[in-house]
C-alpha cells in the first residue's frame, strides 16, 4: 500500500491526491475495487468536462454490479487515463497508482467532509456488509 | 431472517489459497482467488479446478429404480446403459421445473446429482413420487465431495494422476470407477464450462489429498483453482441454464429451450400432460443476446423490441472469452427468431440501453481437437 497521506477520500469510496500546484488525480478505493471484483470498463468523462463536487461523473463496470463514480472535488476534466480504459484490471491490481481515473484542474475550494486515510478506513470498516 | 451458511469440507483450503468466500445455495463457497477474469482464461486457455461439493448427489437402486426414475425425469432413463450419464429435468405435474441434474447409471443401481439450492426440496420431490416403485433413495452428499477439472490441459492432469487407467477412452458423458492420487473416484468426463474436462466424486476424507494432487499435478501446465465467479462466466459463454436464474418452478422445459431432454415418446411421467398440451406452442422462447464490449446485461434487465417490452433477461454477464456483455433469456416466441434486433434496458437511472440481436446459443464453442 502507497504512502496514502497525501490522499483524501469520500463517503462513496473515491480518492483524491492534490499535487499542490492546482492539479489533482481521482480514483476509486483499494475496497472499493475489492468489492467490485474485476473491473470491466470504465465510463469517463471528455477532456474539457467540468465536474462538480460530490457529482456523478461516470461509472465503473464489474461483473459483480454497476457503480456510479462521484467526484471528491469540483474541477475541469484536463486528462482521462487511456491505460486504465485500454487495461480496466488496473484499477484492481494498482488503484492508487496506476489505476487513477482522471486529472481535474481545480476548481473552488475542497468540500469540507473528505476524510483522510484513517478516517476513511475506520468508515470503510463500520459500512461493509 | 439469518440463514445457517455451512462450510465445505476444503473450507479452510480455500482460505488459505486467499479465496474470497461468499454465500451460495447455503454454503460459503470461493468466489475467486483473486481474479474471475484470470481463472474464466485459465479454464479456456489451460485448466481450472473447482470445488462444487455442495452439490448433492444421491444413490437410487432397488428392483423398481429403473422404473421410478423413468416417471420421474424427462429424458429417457432406459436408453441409459452402465457407464453413462444424461442431463434431463424432472417436473411438477404442471411441468414446472423441480430441478435439473445428471443420472449416472451403474449396473445395478443410478445416482443423481442435484443443484445445491435445490436439495431438501428435489429429496422431499423424489421421495413423494416413490410410492408404487420398489425403489430407495440414499442421500450420499454429505460423504461426498466434487471436484471438476476443466479445460484443454485437464485430461494430462488428472491422467498424470491415474496411472494404469486410460482416460481418453472415457468419452463424454460417460463414466468409470477408478483411482486418482491414490483414492477411489468416481471418473466422468462431464462438467458447466464448455471445455473438455473429467468431474471426480470422491469420499470426503480424500478430498484435501486428491485437490492438493491435481494442484501439484497441475502447476507445469498452469492449472489454477477456480471459484463460482468463472464457473458463471464460463457457463453463460457455453449457455448452459442456471436453475434459480434460467429455469424454476414457474418455467417449463420447452420454453426453456431444453426439449431435447423432453421424450414424449416414452410414455407417462411427472409433467408428461402438461408438456404435451404446451408442445409446439410454448408460451415464451429463451433466446441468447451478445451486447456489446462495455454493455453487462444482469438478470432482471428488460428486454424491449422497439417500444415494446417483450420478455426479460434471466442470465447477464461478461463473456471474457467473447469479449463482451452476454445475456439469456425469454421473450415472447414472435421476437425470438435469430437476428431479431433487440434491446436490452441495463439501468433505470441513469437510463441506459443497450441494442443486441438475437444470437444462437452457444455464444461459445471450444476448437474442434
Amino acid at each position: 500500500m502507497p504512502d496514502l497521506s497525501a490522499y483524501r477520500f469520500t463517503k462513496t469510496h473515491e480518492w483524491v491526491r492534490d499535487d499542490g500546484q492546482g492539479e489533482a488525480l481521482v480514483g476509486i478505493t483499494d475496497n472499493a475495487q475489492s468489492q467490485l471484483g474485476d473491473v470491466i470498463f470504465l465510463d469517463l468523462p471528455k477532456v474539457g468536462a467540468t465536474v462538480g463536487a460530490g457529482a456523478r461523473f461516470g461509472a465503473v463496470e464489474s461483473v459483480k454490479a454497476a457503480s456510479d463514480l462521484f467526484s471528491p472535488i469540483g474541477g475541469e476534466v484536463v486528462a482521462v487515463n487511456s491505460d486504465v480504459t485500454a487495461s480496466p484490471e488496473l484499477v484492481n491490481q494498482d488503484p492508487y497508482g496506476k489505476g487513477w481515473l482522471i486529472r481535474l484542474r481545480v476548481e473552488g475550494d475542497p468540500p469540507g467532509d473528505l476524510l483522510d486515510s484513517a478516517e476513511y478506513d475506520s468508515f470503510a470498516k463500520a459500512d461493509s456488509h | 431472517m439469518s440463514q445457517e451458511v455451512k462450510t465445505v469440507p476444503l473450507d479452510a483450503v480455500h482460505r488459505s489459497l486467499g479465496a474470497q468466500m461468499v454465500p451460495f445455495a447455503g454454503y460459503s463457497m470461493p468466489l475467486h482467488y483473486g481474479s474471475i477474469r484470470a481463472e474464466h482464461l485459465a479454464v479456456r486457455e489451460r485448466a481450472g479446478l473447482f470445488d462444487v461439493s455442495h452439490m448433492g448427489e444421491a444413490m437410487v437402486n432397488g428392483p423398481g429404480a429403473e422404473g421410478f426414475l423413468e416417471n420421474l425425469v424427462t429424458n429417457e432413463v432406459a436408453k441409459l446403459s452402465p457407464g453413462r450419464a444424461l442431463y434431463t429435468v424432472m417436473c411438477h405435474a404442471d411441468g414446472g421445473i423441480v430441478d435439473d441434474l445428471l443420472v449416472y447409471r451403474d449396473e445395478e443401481r443410478f445416482m443423481c446429482v442435484i443443484n445445491a439450492a435445490r436439495h431438501d426440496a428435489d429429496l422431499d420431490w423424489m421421495t413423494d413420487c416413490l410410492s408404487g416403485h420398489d425403489t430407495g433413495i440414499t442421500d450420499i452428499s454429505a460423504q461426498t465431495v466434487l471436484l471438476a477439472v476443466q479445460g484443454p490441459q485437464a485430461k494430462g492432469v488428472v491422467q498424470s494422476l491415474c496411472a494404469g487407467q486410460d482416460l481418453e477412452s472415457i468419452r463424454y458423458y460417460h463414466h468409470r470407477p477408478g483411482e486418482v492420487a491414490g483414492v477411489a473416484a468416481r471418473i466422468s468426463r462431464t462438467g458447466y464450462t464448455g471445455e473438455d474436462g473429467f468431474e471426480l466424486y470422491v469420499a470426503v476424507d480424500d478430498a484435501e489429498r486428491v485437490w492438493a494432487a491435481i494442484l501439484e499435478a497441475g502447476a507445469p501446465v498452469g492449472l489454477v483453482p477456480a471459484g463460482l465467479g468463472a464457473r458463471d462466466t464460463l457457463r453463460l459463454e457455453a449457455g448452459f441454464r442456471l436453475y434459480g436464474q434460467d429455469i424454476d418452478e414457474t418455467t417449463d422445459p420447452l420454453s426453456a429451450g431444453l426439449g431435447w431432454v423432453v421424450k414424449p415418446a416414452k410414455g407417462r411421467f411427472m409433467g408428461s400432460e402438461a408438456l404435451a398440451k404446451l408442445a409446439g406452442a410454448p408460451p415464451r422462447s429463451f433466446i441468447g443476446l451478445k451486447l456489446g464490449p462495455r454493455e453487462i446485461p444482469r438478470h432482471g434487465n428488460p428486454i424491449y423490441q422497439g417500444p415494446r417490452r417483450v420478455g426479460e433477461v434471466t442470465s447477464g454477464s461478461f463473456g471474457f472469452t467473447v469479449g463482451s456483455g452476454l445475456a439469456m433469456g425469454y421473450v415472447e416466441p414472435e421476437s425470438a427468431a435469430l437476428g431479431t434486433e433487440l434491446r436490452v434496458q441495463l439501468r433505470a437511472e441513469p437510463l441506459q440501453w443497450a441494442e443486441a440481436p438475437v444470437v444462437a446459443l452457444p455464444f461459445y464453442k471450444r476448437p474442434a481437437s
